[in-house]
């Protein structure tokens, strides 16, 4: 199963990052062969509309599921057309949360906050 | 004429301004241009409304035509489309009305259908007729409801005209004194009110327009207003001072001309200056 | 962070002046002008370090080369902005245009391109404070990205913050909603003219449909005491909270003017701004947000 994150630098050892739709990358972590790759994210230099590209490149990198601290409504529009389960993280620690997810400890992300007419993003 | 009534900062008193310079003429138009917050409506209690709804242009895309190839997603600048779970999302809020989509489709799968934005208002009240633009709450921009009303007025163009602008100097500002012959700048008598009015000084001399102050609020002491105009040479054309009447009075939506006779002789007097400004600005400095 | 936003819908009720008043009153060490548009707040809080600048990018802007251009109109006519002119040459008029691409797409002689272009400039101050700010430029679109990056400064170089003000921007459209996003709370200021008891209702149907808690006050209540009652009837209707009023005071006039805070020195104004802080702070910190950071005191 493949699960994509929004990281804030290409390695396991890092953090994972606060924005969804402007994360500097995404790893990519396929759980059946422990391979990550990273992909750089093209829509944090987006004028607006960064969690609909963001969302658009990881449904083309034919992710299952992802994990994130927090997904706005545009965002998860396109991930749930495309089944993508949305989770939410626990904690910045790429590791601890890849493991939460192998054990089932993370819960799916249910405070999909609204719209802000892709201004959002604290 | 066109007499666009700006000011950069809210507050100074356009709506004053523009509300009673035109009940002060003998037949004039107002359009509302502060389409976020029209308060226009509020003073003159049209009758005779006539309402028109204003949309704009969003795609949608027939699935059976549509092969999922995402030209038109690539193409989008504004991310406002996705292609997941087998069809096209097209995000409403964000979509830039631009029609590029519709062009870069193969397959001709991308047809247009209106969103409404906002509505505009037209009425009359005595000897004036007014233009009242409305944007529904949590629509972003007041542009296209602006456009509209300002268009629908260019047949008129003999009639005298005052547009009451929306605060500040962004592109909803420009979209109203666009085809302005002549802009009356009202200023308040603070360093905010001064900063402000530097931004739309900036702006009129940008886009060549004639322009002269109307200094609001006036009181003793130290005008930072004034001294700006003193310091950039700009013309005064008149000066209304802080009254309390003049004051309760339109903070209770009354138009002051046709409360008093005090007023309805200040602002006849105010107007008068403001058209011999006017014509004089515009045939020195003729509209391209 | 717990941020409070300062809005009003109607321009000139006062929002910069109680915005002064609360930074001072609760010494956040974080604050930010998202009026953007036309910022003032700088105007009455005075910093001790220079500013750092950057440029802020707006969406590209087409560009003609009219030594390529064949003046075959398709651009003009595909543009949906009004924004391409040919009253000599073909040129592209930089406030109209919004950066989509269609003439790009459409010319077929290559001669049109889609350019950076700076449309603003994003302000920072960092001494015992941080201070956000920005310019945008006159005549530009995407004021609220630009707002988005001055809260987004914010938050960086103030990340231990643990209390923000931000001073809003009249209206309700793009900005506002813009400034709305990462709000705890609005305070709303209102005056007391039938302006603006209408454009307070617009206002709070806009944040209401974002969801962010309300709160508002009344400033000059005292040119108006009928309206001000009605202001007051609607918050207990709309289930807004009230958290007070300010009357109207020439001292504060003279503060503001020579760009000092209401709260400098003892005057109406000050001790009614008091009253509001103190009562907005209680609402903010009974909230979520609020609980966590109530054992740290603000205010």
């Amino acid at each position: 199963m493949k699960i994509a994150l929004p990281v804030n630098e290409k390695n396991m050892e890092s953090t994972v990052c606060i924005s969804f739709g402007r994360t500097p990358y995404f790893l990519i972590y396929d759980t059946k062969t422990k391979a990550a790759e990273y992909i750089d994210n093209s829509a944090a230099a987006s004028q607006g509309g960064a969690g609909i590209k963001a969302s658009q490149m990881i449904v083309d990198h034919k992710a299952d599921a992802v994990m994130t601290p927090r997904c706005g409504e545009n965002a998860a529009e396109v991930l749930q057309a495309a089944h993508i389960k949305i989770y939410k993280t626990n904690g910045d620690s790429i590791r601890d949360n890849i493991d939460a997810f192998e054990t089932g400890k993370l819960p799916l992300l249910d405070e999909i906050h609204a719209g802000f007419h892709n201004h959002g993003g604290q | 004429m066109k007499i666009a009534v700006l000011s950069g900062k809210g507050g100074t008193g356009k709506t004053l301004v523009s509300v009673n310079l035109a009940s002060a003429a003998k037949a004039s138009i107002y359009i509302d241009c502060d389409v976020e917050e029209p308060n226009g409506h509020l003073f003159f209690k049209p009758s005779n409304i006539k309402e028109e709804i204003v949309a704009v242009k969003i795609p949608f895309a027939d699935k059976a035509l549509c092969t999922g190839c995402r030209k038109c997603v690539d193409f989008c600048r504004f991310n406002a489309l996705a292609y997941a779970g087998g069809q096209l999302k097209v995000f409403e809020n964000i979509c830039h009305s631009c029609g590029g989509c519709v062009l870069v489709c193969p397959e001709n799968a991308l047809t247009e259908k209106e969103r409404t934005v906002g509505i505009i208002q037209k009425g009359e009240s005595g000897n004036v007729s007014l233009y009242s633009g409305f944007l529904n709450p949590g629509e972003p921009s007041g542009v296209p409801i602006i456009k509209k009303m300002i268009h629908d007025n260019n047949l008129k163009r003999a009639s005298l005209t005052f547009i009451d602008c929306p605060p500040g100097s962004a592109c909803i500002v420009m979209e109203s004194i666009k085809d302005a012959d002549y802009c009356v700048l009202v200023a308040e008598p603070t360093i905010f009110g001064a900063h402000n009015l530097n931004m739309v000084y900036e702006l009129v001399k940008l886009f060549g327009k004639p322009f002269g102050v109307i200094l609001n609020k006036c009181l003793d002491g130290e005008n930072p207003s004034q001294k700006f105009c003193e310091e950039q040479d700009i013309e005064i054309i008149g000066r209304i001072y802080y009254d309390n009447e003049l004051g309760t009075l339109n903070s209770n939506a009354k138009i002051a001309v046709r409360e008093s006779e005090k007023y309805k002789t200040m602002f006849a007097s105010l107007l008068q200056s403001v058209m011999r400004e006017a014509r004089h600005g515009t045939t020195v400095n003729p509209k391209r | 962070m717990v941020q409070l936003l300062i809005l009003s819908g109607k321009g000139g009720t006062g929002k910069t002046t109680v915005a002064g008043a609360f930074i001072e009153l609760s010494a956040a060490k974080a604050y930010g002008d998202c009026d953007v548009d036309a910022p003032n707040l700088h105007l009455i809080m005075p910093q001790q370090t220079d500013a750092v600048k950057s440029d802020f990018y707006g969406l590209p802007k087409a560009g003609i080369d009219t030594g390529l251009c064949v003046r075959c109109d398709f651009c003009r006519q595909s543009c949906r902005f009004d924004a391409i002119d040919n009253d000599n040459d073909y040129t592209v008029n930089p406030f109209a245009c919004e950066g989509c691409g269609v003439c790009e797409y459409v010319c077929p002689a290559g001669a049109i391109t889609m350019n950076p272009a700076v449309s603003g400039e994003l302000i920072l101050y960092t001494n015992n404070s941080v201070f956000s700010t920005a310019h945008l430029k006159m005549g530009s679109g995407n004021s609220g990205k630009l707002v988005s990056e001055v809260k987004k400064q914010m938050l960086s170089a103030a990340a231990n913050a643990e209390f923000a003000v931000v001073d809003g921007s009249p209206g309700i459209g793009c900005p506002v909603i813009a400034s709305i996003s990462g709000a705890d709370m609005v305070l709303i200021v209102a005056e007391p003219s039938v302006s603006g008891i209408s454009d307070v209702k617009r206002i709070v149907e806009t944040s209401k449909s974002f969801g962010v808690q309300l709160a508002l006050c009344i400033n000059k209540y005292d040119i108006n005491m009928t309206n001000t009652q009605s202001i007051e009837a609607y918050c207990i209707k709309a289930g807004i909270d009230f958290v007070g009023k300010i009357p109207f005071d020439p001292q504060a006039v003279e503060a503001v003017n020579s760009g000092k805070n209401i709260t400098d020195f003892d005057c109406l104004a000050g001790r009614a701004v008091r009253e509001v802080y103190s009562r907005t702070v209680q609402l903010l910190m009974a909230g979520e947000k609020g609980v966590k950071y109530a054992h740290k005191g603000i205010g």
